[in-house]
Protein backbone atom coordinates (compact mmCIF):
# COMPACT_ATOMS: atom_id res chain seq x y z
CA UNK A 1 0.00 0.00 0.00
CA UNK A 2 1.10 3.37 -1.04
CA UNK A 3 1.35 6.16 1.78
CA UNK A 4 0.20 8.68 -1.12
CA UNK A 5 -3.40 8.25 -2.07
CA UNK A 6 -2.38 10.12 -5.21
CA UNK A 7 0.41 9.80 -7.68
CA UNK A 8 3.16 11.94 -6.37
CA UNK A 9 6.72 12.19 -6.00
CA UNK A 10 9.03 12.62 -2.64
CA UNK A 11 10.18 15.29 -4.24
CA UNK A 12 7.34 17.12 -6.28
CA UNK A 13 6.75 20.48 -5.04
CA UNK A 14 3.44 19.76 -3.42
CA UNK A 15 4.82 17.30 -1.02
CA UNK A 16 8.28 19.17 -0.10
CA UNK A 17 6.92 22.41 0.42
CA UNK A 18 4.45 21.06 2.85
CA UNK A 19 6.57 19.12 4.46
CA UNK A 20 9.00 21.79 5.19
CA UNK A 21 5.76 23.87 6.68
CA UNK A 22 5.09 21.08 8.77
CA UNK A 23 8.46 20.59 10.34
CA UNK A 24 8.30 24.16 11.02
CA UNK A 25 5.15 23.71 12.89
CA UNK A 26 6.88 20.89 14.55
CA UNK A 27 10.25 22.67 16.08
CA UNK A 28 7.94 25.84 16.85
CA UNK A 29 8.24 25.08 20.48
CA UNK A 30 11.83 24.46 21.06
CA UNK A 31 12.71 27.73 18.84
CA UNK A 32 10.41 29.75 20.76
CA UNK A 33 11.57 28.28 23.93
CA UNK A 34 15.48 29.26 22.44
CA UNK A 35 14.30 32.92 22.10
CA UNK A 36 12.64 33.32 25.03
CA UNK A 37 9.15 34.00 23.49
CA UNK A 38 6.87 31.91 24.59
CA UNK A 39 3.73 34.08 23.66
CA UNK A 40 4.42 32.48 20.01
CA UNK A 41 3.33 28.51 21.11
CA UNK A 42 -0.09 29.64 22.13
CA UNK A 43 -0.23 32.33 18.96
CA UNK A 44 0.52 28.45 17.23
CA UNK A 45 -1.66 26.78 18.97
CA UNK A 46 -4.59 29.19 17.69
CA UNK A 47 -3.50 28.43 14.63
CA UNK A 48 -3.18 24.93 14.62
CA UNK A 49 -7.03 24.97 16.05
CA UNK A 50 -8.45 27.37 13.80
CA UNK A 51 -6.50 24.98 10.88
CA UNK A 52 -8.46 22.07 12.03
CA UNK A 53 -11.64 23.29 12.22
CA UNK A 54 -11.50 24.73 8.91
CA UNK A 55 -10.39 22.19 7.50
CA UNK A 56 -13.77 20.27 9.02
CA UNK A 57 -15.71 22.67 7.29
CA UNK A 58 -13.47 22.76 3.72
CA UNK A 59 -14.85 18.60 3.93
CA UNK A 60 -18.35 19.98 3.18
CA UNK A 61 -17.97 22.83 1.98
CA UNK A 62 -14.88 22.92 -0.47
CA UNK A 63 -15.27 19.06 -1.73
CA UNK A 64 -18.91 19.27 -1.33
CA UNK A 65 -19.64 22.48 -2.04
CA UNK A 66 -21.99 22.53 1.24
CA UNK A 67 -21.60 26.16 1.84
CA UNK A 68 -22.08 25.93 5.91
CA UNK A 69 -22.56 29.32 7.34
CA UNK A 70 -22.48 27.68 11.12
CA UNK A 71 -19.84 25.73 12.18
CA UNK A 72 -19.01 27.55 14.96
CA UNK A 73 -21.93 25.59 16.35
CA UNK A 74 -19.51 22.67 16.32
CA UNK A 75 -17.09 24.63 18.07
CA UNK A 76 -19.06 25.98 20.31
CA UNK A 77 -20.45 22.32 21.51
CA UNK A 78 -17.20 20.88 21.57
CA UNK A 79 -16.16 24.01 23.66
CA UNK A 80 -19.28 23.29 26.23
CA UNK A 81 -18.47 19.72 26.70
CA UNK A 82 -14.76 20.89 28.36
CA UNK A 83 -16.51 23.92 30.23
CA UNK A 84 -19.87 21.85 31.53
CA UNK A 85 -17.86 18.25 32.52
CA UNK A 86 -15.05 19.82 34.00
CA UNK A 87 -17.82 22.28 35.75
CA UNK A 88 -18.43 18.98 37.45
CA UNK A 89 -15.69 17.75 38.36
CA UNK A 90 -15.27 15.51 35.11
CA UNK A 91 -11.45 16.19 34.04
CA UNK A 92 -10.59 13.58 32.13
CA UNK A 93 -9.83 14.56 28.39
CA UNK A 94 -10.71 11.44 26.95
CA UNK A 95 -14.24 11.50 28.54
CA UNK A 96 -14.46 15.38 27.02
CA UNK A 97 -13.43 13.86 23.56
CA UNK A 98 -15.62 10.92 23.95
CA UNK A 99 -18.57 13.38 24.73
CA UNK A 100 -17.57 15.87 22.06
CA UNK A 101 -17.43 13.01 18.88
CA UNK A 102 -20.96 11.88 20.37
CA UNK A 103 -22.14 15.39 20.98
CA UNK A 104 -21.40 17.34 17.84
CA UNK A 105 -21.81 14.18 15.35
CA UNK A 106 -25.13 13.54 16.74
CA UNK A 107 -26.08 17.16 16.08
CA UNK A 108 -24.31 17.73 12.92
CA UNK A 109 -26.12 14.56 11.62
CA UNK A 110 -29.38 15.73 12.51
CA UNK A 111 -28.94 18.95 11.44
CA UNK A 112 -27.43 17.79 8.57
CA UNK A 113 -30.36 15.65 8.09
CA UNK A 114 -32.75 18.79 7.86
CA UNK A 115 -30.57 21.26 5.92
CA UNK A 116 -29.53 19.08 3.34
CA UNK A 117 -32.51 18.62 2.20
CA UNK A 118 -32.06 22.44 0.83
CA UNK A 119 -29.66 24.09 -1.30
CA UNK A 120 -28.22 27.11 -1.93
CA UNK A 121 -29.21 30.02 -0.22
CA UNK A 122 -31.89 28.08 1.51
CA UNK A 123 -28.83 25.69 2.89
CA UNK A 124 -26.60 28.91 3.89
CA UNK A 125 -29.42 30.95 5.92
CA UNK A 126 -30.41 27.35 7.70
CA UNK A 127 -27.36 26.47 8.77
CA UNK A 128 -26.61 29.88 10.02
CA UNK A 129 -30.41 29.71 11.70
CA UNK A 130 -29.02 26.43 13.88
CA UNK A 131 -26.32 27.72 14.92
CA UNK A 132 -27.42 30.85 16.45
CA UNK A 133 -30.23 28.88 18.21
CA UNK A 134 -27.14 27.48 19.64
CA UNK A 135 -25.41 30.38 20.54
CA UNK A 136 -28.85 31.90 22.17
CA UNK A 137 -29.28 28.77 23.96
CA UNK A 138 -25.41 28.96 25.53
CA UNK A 139 -26.70 32.71 26.23
CA UNK A 140 -29.47 31.27 28.18
CA UNK A 141 -27.55 28.68 30.59
CA UNK A 142 -27.32 31.11 33.18
CA UNK A 143 -25.79 27.87 35.68
CA UNK A 144 -22.67 27.67 33.04
CA UNK A 145 -22.25 31.64 33.05
CA UNK A 146 -24.97 32.86 30.07
CA UNK A 147 -23.50 35.63 28.70
CA UNK A 148 -19.96 35.48 30.22
CA UNK A 149 -19.56 32.09 29.20
CA UNK A 150 -17.71 29.36 31.96
CA UNK A 151 -14.24 29.47 33.23
CA UNK A 152 -12.47 25.98 33.49
CA UNK A 153 -10.20 25.90 36.14
CA UNK A 154 -8.16 22.84 34.71
CA UNK A 155 -7.43 21.66 31.78
CA UNK A 156 -8.82 18.74 29.99
CA UNK A 157 -6.50 15.34 31.84
CA UNK A 158 -5.09 13.43 28.79
CA UNK A 159 -3.50 11.02 30.68
CA UNK A 160 -1.29 9.88 30.47
CA UNK A 161 -0.59 12.64 27.82
CA UNK A 162 -0.44 16.17 29.31
CA UNK A 163 -1.29 19.47 28.22
CA UNK A 164 -1.53 21.53 30.61
CA UNK A 165 1.62 23.39 29.14
CA UNK A 166 1.01 25.33 26.20
CA UNK A 167 3.60 23.64 24.52
CA UNK A 168 1.94 19.83 25.51
CA UNK A 169 -1.64 21.25 24.14
CA UNK A 170 0.21 22.48 21.26
CA UNK A 171 1.72 19.20 20.18
CA UNK A 172 -1.84 17.23 20.94
CA UNK A 173 -3.65 19.81 18.61
CA UNK A 174 -0.70 19.62 15.87
CA UNK A 175 -1.10 15.63 15.91
CA UNK A 176 -4.74 15.57 15.65
CA UNK A 177 -4.56 18.42 12.86
CA UNK A 178 -1.79 16.27 10.81
CA UNK A 179 -3.97 12.47 11.58
CA UNK A 180 -6.78 15.30 10.17
CA UNK A 181 -4.81 16.29 7.13
CA UNK A 182 -3.70 13.26 6.30
CA UNK A 183 -7.00 11.05 6.90
CA UNK A 184 -9.33 13.95 4.46
CA UNK A 185 -6.31 13.40 1.75
CA UNK A 186 -7.74 9.86 1.92
CA UNK A 187 -10.78 10.68 2.10
CA UNK A 188 -11.08 12.77 -0.78
CA UNK A 189 -9.95 10.17 -3.11
CA UNK A 190 -11.69 7.25 -1.84
CA UNK A 191 -14.99 6.25 -2.57
CA UNK A 192 -16.68 8.72 -0.43
CA UNK A 193 -15.10 11.68 -1.29
CA UNK A 194 -15.24 10.50 -4.78
CA UNK A 195 -19.32 10.61 -4.18
CA UNK A 196 -19.09 14.13 -2.38
CA UNK A 197 -17.33 15.92 -5.36
CA UNK A 198 -19.85 14.25 -7.97
CA UNK A 199 -22.50 15.52 -5.85
CA UNK A 200 -20.71 18.81 -5.95
CA UNK A 201 -20.11 18.82 -9.71
CA UNK A 202 -23.73 17.14 -10.79
CA UNK A 203 -26.15 16.14 -7.97
CA UNK A 204 -29.23 15.00 -10.68
CA UNK A 205 -26.75 12.82 -12.71
CA UNK A 206 -25.31 10.78 -9.22
CA UNK A 207 -28.56 10.14 -7.91
CA UNK A 208 -29.88 8.72 -11.71
CA UNK A 209 -26.44 6.95 -11.66
CA UNK A 210 -28.23 4.88 -8.22
CA UNK A 211 -26.35 7.43 -5.27
CA UNK A 212 -28.56 8.00 -2.62
CA UNK A 213 -26.78 11.18 -2.12
CA UNK A 214 -28.27 13.11 1.07
CA UNK A 215 -26.80 9.85 2.67
CA UNK A 216 -23.39 10.86 2.14
CA UNK A 217 -23.57 14.36 2.25
CA UNK A 218 -25.14 13.68 5.64
CA UNK A 219 -22.33 11.47 6.76
CA UNK A 220 -19.70 13.84 5.63
CA UNK A 221 -21.43 16.72 7.22
CA UNK A 222 -20.95 14.75 10.47
CA UNK A 223 -17.97 13.58 10.13
CA UNK A 224 -17.64 17.75 9.30
CA UNK A 225 -18.85 18.48 12.52
CA UNK A 226 -16.83 16.32 14.60
CA UNK A 227 -14.09 17.78 13.52
CA UNK A 228 -15.22 21.28 14.38
CA UNK A 229 -16.23 19.98 17.77
CA UNK A 230 -12.49 18.68 18.65
CA UNK A 231 -11.10 21.85 17.36
CA UNK A 232 -13.83 23.53 20.22
CA UNK A 233 -12.30 21.38 22.74
CA UNK A 234 -8.41 22.48 22.34
CA UNK A 235 -9.63 26.04 21.47
CA UNK A 236 -11.46 25.81 25.03
CA UNK A 237 -8.51 24.10 26.55
CA UNK A 238 -6.10 26.98 24.91
CA UNK A 239 -8.17 29.67 26.73
CA UNK A 240 -9.53 28.00 29.54
CA UNK A 241 -12.84 29.07 28.37
CA UNK A 242 -16.37 28.58 26.70
CA UNK A 243 -18.49 30.50 25.94
CA UNK A 244 -21.27 31.64 23.55
CA UNK A 245 -19.23 33.76 21.31
CA UNK A 246 -17.53 30.93 20.18
CA UNK A 247 -20.61 29.53 18.61
CA UNK A 248 -21.51 33.25 17.22
CA UNK A 249 -22.25 33.77 13.65
CA UNK A 250 -19.16 35.78 12.98
CA UNK A 251 -16.98 32.58 14.08
CA UNK A 252 -18.24 30.77 11.22
CA UNK A 253 -17.71 33.33 8.87
CA UNK A 254 -14.41 33.57 10.08
CA UNK A 255 -14.03 29.51 9.40
CA UNK A 256 -15.03 30.44 5.70
CA UNK A 257 -12.71 33.04 5.29
CA UNK A 258 -10.04 30.68 6.34
CA UNK A 259 -10.61 28.44 3.98
CA UNK A 260 -11.37 30.71 0.96
CA UNK A 261 -8.06 32.67 1.62
CA UNK A 262 -6.15 29.25 2.01
CA UNK A 263 -7.60 27.28 -1.09
CA UNK A 264 -10.87 25.80 -1.50
CA UNK A 265 -10.94 22.13 -1.91
CA UNK A 266 -7.34 21.66 -1.05
CA UNK A 267 -5.86 19.93 1.57
CA UNK A 268 -3.42 21.90 3.10
CA UNK A 269 -5.57 25.09 1.97
CA UNK A 270 -7.56 25.85 5.37
CA UNK A 271 -3.98 25.74 7.58
CA UNK A 272 -2.16 28.25 5.24
CA UNK A 273 -5.58 30.24 5.46
CA UNK A 274 -5.99 29.73 9.42
CA UNK A 275 -2.22 30.82 9.36
CA UNK A 276 -2.45 33.62 7.82
CA UNK A 277 -5.55 34.86 9.20
CA UNK A 278 -4.94 34.22 12.42
CA UNK A 279 -1.09 36.39 12.25
CA UNK A 280 -3.03 38.31 10.43
CA UNK A 281 -5.49 39.46 12.74
CA UNK A 282 -2.65 39.13 15.86
CA UNK A 283 -0.50 41.63 13.96
CA UNK A 284 -3.05 44.08 12.72
CA UNK A 285 -5.10 44.21 16.16
CA UNK A 286 -1.85 45.63 17.94
CA UNK A 287 -1.62 48.62 15.29
CA UNK A 288 -5.13 49.83 15.30
CA UNK A 289 -8.51 48.06 16.97
CA UNK A 290 -9.85 48.49 13.00
CA UNK A 291 -7.59 45.81 11.74
CA UNK A 292 -10.64 44.10 9.64
CA UNK A 293 -10.43 47.67 7.83
CA UNK A 294 -6.78 46.49 6.76
CA UNK A 295 -8.19 42.85 6.59
CA UNK A 296 -10.98 42.80 4.52
CA UNK A 297 -9.23 44.63 1.27
CA UNK A 298 -6.50 42.01 1.33
CA UNK A 299 -8.94 39.04 1.13
CA UNK A 300 -10.66 40.81 -1.46
CA UNK A 301 -7.40 41.14 -3.32
CA UNK A 302 -6.42 37.58 -2.68
CA UNK A 303 -9.64 36.00 -3.62
CA UNK A 304 -9.44 38.06 -6.79
CA UNK A 305 -6.17 37.26 -7.79
CA UNK A 306 -5.77 33.62 -6.78
CA UNK A 307 -9.13 31.04 -7.18
CA UNK A 308 -8.10 28.71 -5.25
CA UNK A 309 -6.43 30.70 -2.67
CA UNK A 310 -3.06 31.15 -1.49
CA UNK A 311 -2.56 27.19 -1.25
CA UNK A 312 -3.20 27.28 -4.87
CA UNK A 313 -1.24 30.07 -6.15
CA UNK A 314 2.08 29.27 -4.21
CA UNK A 315 1.50 25.46 -5.86
CA UNK A 316 -0.32 24.86 -8.65
CA UNK B 1 -44.00 -12.05 -27.23
CA UNK B 2 -42.09 -11.98 -23.83
CA UNK B 3 -43.09 -9.69 -20.74
CA UNK B 4 -42.68 -6.12 -21.69
CA UNK B 5 -39.23 -4.96 -19.78
CA UNK B 6 -41.07 -1.43 -19.08
CA UNK B 7 -44.96 -0.55 -18.95
CA UNK B 8 -47.15 2.53 -18.17
CA UNK B 9 -50.55 2.91 -17.53
CA UNK B 10 -52.69 5.90 -17.80
CA UNK B 11 -49.58 8.37 -17.24
CA UNK B 12 -50.33 11.83 -16.63
CA UNK B 13 -48.46 14.61 -15.99
CA UNK B 14 -49.90 18.30 -16.26
CA UNK B 15 -48.24 21.20 -16.02
CA UNK B 16 -50.92 24.40 -15.31
CA UNK B 17 -53.39 23.96 -18.33
CA UNK B 18 -51.18 21.92 -20.21
CA UNK B 19 -50.82 18.03 -20.50
CA UNK B 20 -47.64 16.41 -20.73
CA UNK B 21 -48.16 13.87 -20.39
CA UNK B 22 -52.15 12.29 -21.77
CA UNK B 23 -53.48 9.34 -19.87
CA UNK B 24 -50.16 7.24 -22.01
CA UNK B 25 -50.26 3.48 -21.89
CA UNK B 26 -46.86 2.37 -23.64
CA UNK B 27 -44.63 -0.35 -23.46
CA UNK B 28 -41.27 -1.50 -24.26
CA UNK B 29 -40.59 -5.36 -24.76
CA UNK B 30 -37.71 -7.11 -23.72
CA UNK B 31 -34.66 -6.76 -26.10
CA UNK B 32 -36.32 -4.33 -28.47
CA UNK B 33 -35.02 -0.90 -29.26
CA UNK B 34 -38.51 1.37 -29.05
CA UNK B 35 -38.24 4.80 -30.69
CA UNK B 36 -40.23 7.21 -29.53
CA UNK B 37 -40.84 10.40 -31.78
CA UNK B 38 -42.50 13.69 -31.84
CA UNK B 39 -42.14 17.28 -33.11
CA UNK B 40 -40.93 19.55 -29.92
CA UNK B 41 -43.29 19.66 -27.00
CA UNK B 42 -45.14 16.71 -27.49
CA UNK B 43 -44.05 15.65 -23.92
CA UNK B 44 -40.61 13.04 -24.74
CA UNK B 45 -38.33 14.76 -22.11
CA UNK B 46 -41.59 14.78 -19.64
CA UNK B 47 -42.12 10.96 -20.31
CA UNK B 48 -38.78 10.11 -19.83
CA UNK B 49 -38.13 12.45 -16.43
CA UNK B 50 -41.22 10.44 -15.29
CA UNK B 51 -39.78 6.73 -16.10
CA UNK B 52 -36.35 7.77 -14.41
CA UNK B 53 -38.05 9.10 -11.19
CA UNK B 54 -37.07 12.65 -11.66
CA UNK B 55 -40.55 13.61 -11.98
CA UNK B 56 -43.79 12.59 -10.48
CA UNK B 57 -46.11 11.44 -12.60
CA UNK B 58 -49.85 13.59 -11.71
CA UNK B 59 -51.64 9.98 -12.26
CA UNK B 60 -51.05 6.46 -13.20
CA UNK B 61 -48.11 4.08 -12.90
CA UNK B 62 -44.94 2.75 -14.04
CA UNK B 63 -44.06 -1.02 -13.84
CA UNK B 64 -40.43 -1.98 -14.54
CA UNK B 65 -39.39 -5.45 -15.06
CA UNK B 66 -42.91 -6.53 -13.17
CA UNK B 67 -42.58 -4.16 -10.42
CA UNK B 68 -44.49 -1.51 -9.52
CA UNK B 69 -41.81 1.88 -9.57
CA UNK B 70 -44.24 4.65 -9.54
CA UNK B 71 -43.13 6.16 -6.54
CA UNK B 72 -39.73 4.96 -6.25
CA UNK B 73 -36.66 7.02 -5.66
CA UNK B 74 -34.57 8.08 -8.93
CA UNK B 75 -31.65 6.21 -7.36
CA UNK B 76 -33.65 3.15 -6.53
CA UNK B 77 -34.87 2.80 -10.14
CA UNK B 78 -31.02 2.97 -11.28
CA UNK B 79 -29.87 0.14 -8.89
CA UNK B 80 -32.91 -1.59 -10.63
CA UNK B 81 -31.52 -1.73 -13.59
CA UNK B 82 -32.54 1.50 -15.11
CA UNK B 83 -29.87 3.78 -16.70
CA UNK B 84 -30.60 7.04 -18.48
CA UNK B 85 -28.49 9.35 -20.85
CA UNK B 86 -29.20 13.25 -21.33
CA UNK B 87 -30.68 15.22 -24.21
CA UNK B 88 -27.92 17.94 -23.12
CA UNK B 89 -24.72 16.35 -21.47
CA UNK B 90 -24.74 15.28 -18.37
CA UNK B 91 -21.58 14.47 -16.74
CA UNK B 92 -18.76 15.35 -14.14
CA UNK B 93 -16.76 17.73 -16.13
CA UNK B 94 -13.43 17.72 -13.95
CA UNK B 95 -12.92 13.86 -13.91
CA UNK B 96 -11.29 12.46 -16.20
CA UNK B 97 -13.11 10.16 -18.98
CA UNK B 98 -12.51 6.75 -16.42
CA UNK B 99 -13.15 8.64 -13.45
CA UNK B 100 -16.77 9.32 -14.89
CA UNK B 101 -17.56 5.72 -15.92
CA UNK B 102 -15.70 4.25 -12.68
CA UNK B 103 -17.87 6.39 -10.61
CA UNK B 104 -21.25 4.57 -12.71
CA UNK B 105 -19.88 1.47 -11.56
CA UNK B 106 -19.29 2.21 -7.64
CA UNK B 107 -23.23 3.07 -7.65
CA UNK B 108 -23.96 -0.48 -8.29
CA UNK B 109 -21.22 -1.82 -6.20
CA UNK B 110 -22.18 -1.98 -2.93
CA UNK B 111 -21.77 1.25 -0.35
CA UNK B 112 -19.64 4.59 -1.15
CA UNK B 113 -18.02 4.78 2.30
CA UNK B 114 -15.16 3.26 1.86
CA UNK B 115 -12.94 6.38 3.37
CA UNK B 116 -9.32 4.68 2.86
CA UNK B 117 -8.44 3.10 -0.65
CA UNK B 118 -7.85 5.20 -3.45
CA UNK B 119 -11.22 4.58 -5.62
CA UNK B 120 -8.72 4.95 -8.58
CA UNK B 121 -6.81 2.01 -7.53
CA UNK B 122 -10.48 -0.13 -7.47
CA UNK B 123 -9.90 -2.35 -10.28
CA UNK B 124 -13.14 -3.56 -9.41
CA UNK B 125 -14.66 -0.36 -10.46
CA UNK B 126 -11.46 0.79 -12.85
CA UNK B 127 -11.32 -2.69 -15.03
CA UNK B 128 -15.24 -2.41 -16.00
CA UNK B 129 -14.93 1.12 -16.66
CA UNK B 130 -12.05 0.74 -19.17
CA UNK B 131 -13.89 -1.68 -20.70
CA UNK B 132 -17.04 0.17 -21.32
CA UNK B 133 -15.00 2.92 -22.97
CA UNK B 134 -13.30 0.75 -24.94
CA UNK B 135 -17.02 -0.39 -25.78
CA UNK B 136 -18.13 2.90 -26.95
CA UNK B 137 -14.33 3.69 -28.70
CA UNK B 138 -12.80 5.94 -25.95
CA UNK B 139 -10.21 3.70 -25.16
CA UNK B 140 -7.59 6.72 -25.94
CA UNK B 141 -9.19 9.21 -23.93
CA UNK B 142 -9.37 7.25 -20.53
CA UNK B 143 -7.07 10.13 -18.55
CA UNK B 144 -9.19 13.15 -20.31
CA UNK B 145 -11.12 15.42 -18.53
CA UNK B 146 -14.18 14.89 -19.52
CA UNK B 147 -14.76 18.67 -19.65
CA UNK B 148 -11.81 18.56 -22.28
CA UNK B 149 -13.71 15.66 -24.51
CA UNK B 150 -15.60 16.88 -28.14
CA UNK B 151 -18.76 16.63 -27.76
CA UNK B 152 -19.54 13.78 -29.49
CA UNK B 153 -17.17 11.92 -27.65
CA UNK B 154 -19.15 13.39 -24.76
CA UNK B 155 -22.06 11.48 -26.06
CA UNK B 156 -20.14 8.62 -26.38
CA UNK B 157 -18.84 9.18 -22.97
CA UNK B 158 -22.67 9.19 -21.39
CA UNK B 159 -23.11 5.81 -23.29
CA UNK B 160 -20.46 4.72 -21.61
CA UNK B 161 -21.65 5.73 -18.16
CA UNK B 162 -24.77 3.91 -19.25
CA UNK B 163 -23.46 0.52 -20.16
CA UNK B 164 -21.22 0.13 -17.35
CA UNK B 165 -23.96 -0.58 -14.86
CA UNK B 166 -25.03 -3.57 -17.04
CA UNK B 167 -28.81 -2.13 -17.20
CA UNK B 168 -31.89 -3.65 -18.12
CA UNK B 169 -33.32 -0.66 -19.78
CA UNK B 170 -31.43 2.31 -21.73
CA UNK B 171 -33.09 5.27 -21.80
CA UNK B 172 -31.60 7.28 -24.58
CA UNK B 173 -32.25 11.49 -24.62
CA UNK B 174 -31.47 12.21 -28.07
CA UNK B 175 -28.24 10.86 -28.01
CA UNK B 176 -27.38 12.61 -31.86
CA UNK B 177 -28.26 15.74 -30.58
CA UNK B 178 -26.28 18.74 -31.86
CA UNK B 179 -23.75 15.44 -33.66
CA UNK B 180 -22.63 16.20 -36.82
CA UNK B 181 -23.31 13.71 -40.10
CA UNK B 182 -20.27 11.58 -39.29
CA UNK B 183 -20.44 11.36 -35.17
CA UNK B 184 -24.21 10.69 -35.63
CA UNK B 185 -23.02 7.96 -38.15
CA UNK B 186 -20.87 6.56 -35.68
CA UNK B 187 -23.12 6.28 -33.24
CA UNK B 188 -25.47 4.37 -34.59
CA UNK B 189 -23.04 2.17 -35.50
CA UNK B 190 -22.14 2.01 -31.60
CA UNK B 191 -25.87 1.95 -30.41
CA UNK B 192 -26.69 -1.15 -33.47
CA UNK B 193 -23.71 -3.06 -31.64
CA UNK B 194 -25.31 -2.55 -28.82
CA UNK B 195 -28.83 -3.81 -29.40
CA UNK B 196 -28.47 -7.23 -29.51
CA UNK B 197 -27.58 -6.93 -25.45
CA UNK B 198 -30.01 -4.02 -24.05
CA UNK B 199 -33.73 -2.97 -24.24
CA UNK B 200 -33.30 0.39 -25.69
CA UNK B 201 -35.99 3.35 -25.27
CA UNK B 202 -34.61 5.98 -27.75
CA UNK B 203 -35.99 9.54 -27.72
CA UNK B 204 -34.50 10.79 -30.95
CA UNK B 205 -35.47 13.40 -34.08
CA UNK B 206 -32.51 12.18 -36.82
CA UNK B 207 -35.13 9.92 -38.87
CA UNK B 208 -32.19 8.52 -40.07
CA UNK B 209 -31.30 7.07 -37.19
CA UNK B 210 -34.34 6.32 -35.63
CA UNK B 211 -35.27 4.26 -38.70
CA UNK B 212 -31.70 2.30 -38.44
CA UNK B 213 -32.29 1.46 -35.16
CA UNK B 214 -35.92 1.36 -33.73
CA UNK B 215 -37.88 -2.28 -33.74
CA UNK B 216 -40.97 -0.51 -33.02
CA UNK B 217 -41.91 3.40 -33.19
CA UNK B 218 -44.12 5.28 -31.02
CA UNK B 219 -45.37 8.76 -32.13
CA UNK B 220 -46.07 11.22 -29.49
CA UNK B 221 -48.30 14.36 -29.44
CA UNK B 222 -49.38 16.49 -27.09
CA UNK B 223 -48.54 13.82 -24.74
CA UNK B 224 -50.71 11.16 -26.55
CA UNK B 225 -49.57 7.97 -28.40
CA UNK B 226 -50.83 8.67 -31.99
CA UNK B 227 -49.59 5.67 -33.77
CA UNK B 228 -47.47 2.88 -32.00
CA UNK B 229 -45.68 0.16 -34.70
CA UNK B 230 -43.03 -1.14 -36.76
CA UNK B 231 -40.81 1.53 -38.77
CA UNK B 232 -42.29 0.68 -41.95
CA UNK B 233 -46.09 0.70 -40.84
CA UNK B 234 -45.17 4.69 -39.33
CA UNK B 235 -43.25 5.47 -42.30
CA UNK B 236 -46.29 4.59 -44.66
CA UNK B 237 -49.31 6.43 -42.16
CA UNK B 238 -50.74 9.69 -44.23
CA UNK B 239 -51.34 10.93 -40.25
CA UNK B 240 -48.06 10.54 -39.01
CA UNK B 241 -46.37 12.18 -41.93
CA UNK B 242 -48.71 14.94 -41.81
CA UNK B 243 -47.99 15.34 -37.91
CA UNK B 244 -44.26 15.33 -38.03
CA UNK B 245 -42.55 13.19 -40.67
CA UNK B 246 -42.70 16.15 -43.24
CA UNK B 247 -41.90 16.32 -46.71
CA UNK B 248 -39.39 14.40 -47.26
CA UNK B 249 -40.05 11.82 -45.71
CA UNK B 250 -43.56 11.68 -47.20
CA UNK B 251 -42.16 12.30 -50.89
CA UNK B 252 -40.52 8.22 -50.03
Amino acid sequence: MTFFPEPLSWRSPRVLAPSLFLLCLGLLPAVTAAIGEPFYVTLAARIVIFALAASGLNLVLGYGNLVSFGHALYVGLGAYVVGILSFHGVTSGWAHLAATVALSGLVAWITGLICLRTSGMAFIMITLAFAQMFYFLGVSLKQYGGDDGLQIAVRSDFAPLSIQSNTGLYYLSLALLLATLYLSWRFVHARFGRVLRGAKSNVRRMRVLGFPVLRYQVAAYAVSGIICGVAGLLLANLTRFASPAYMFWTVSGDLIVMVMLGGIATILGPLVGATVYVILETTLAGYTQHWMLILGPIIVLIALLAKRGLYGFLIR
Amino acid sequence: MTEPILRTRGLTKRFGGLVATDALDFEVATGEVHAVIGPNGAGKTTLLNQLIGELAPDAGAVEFDGRDITRLASWRRALLGLSRSYQITSIFPEFTALENVALAAQARDGHSFGAWRPAITEDRLTNPAAAALDEVGLQSKKTRLAAELAHGERRQLEIAMALVSRPKLLLLDEPMAGMGRHESELMVKLLRSLKERYSMLLVEHDMDAVFALADRITVLVYGRAIASGLPQSIRDSGDVKRAYLGEHYAAH
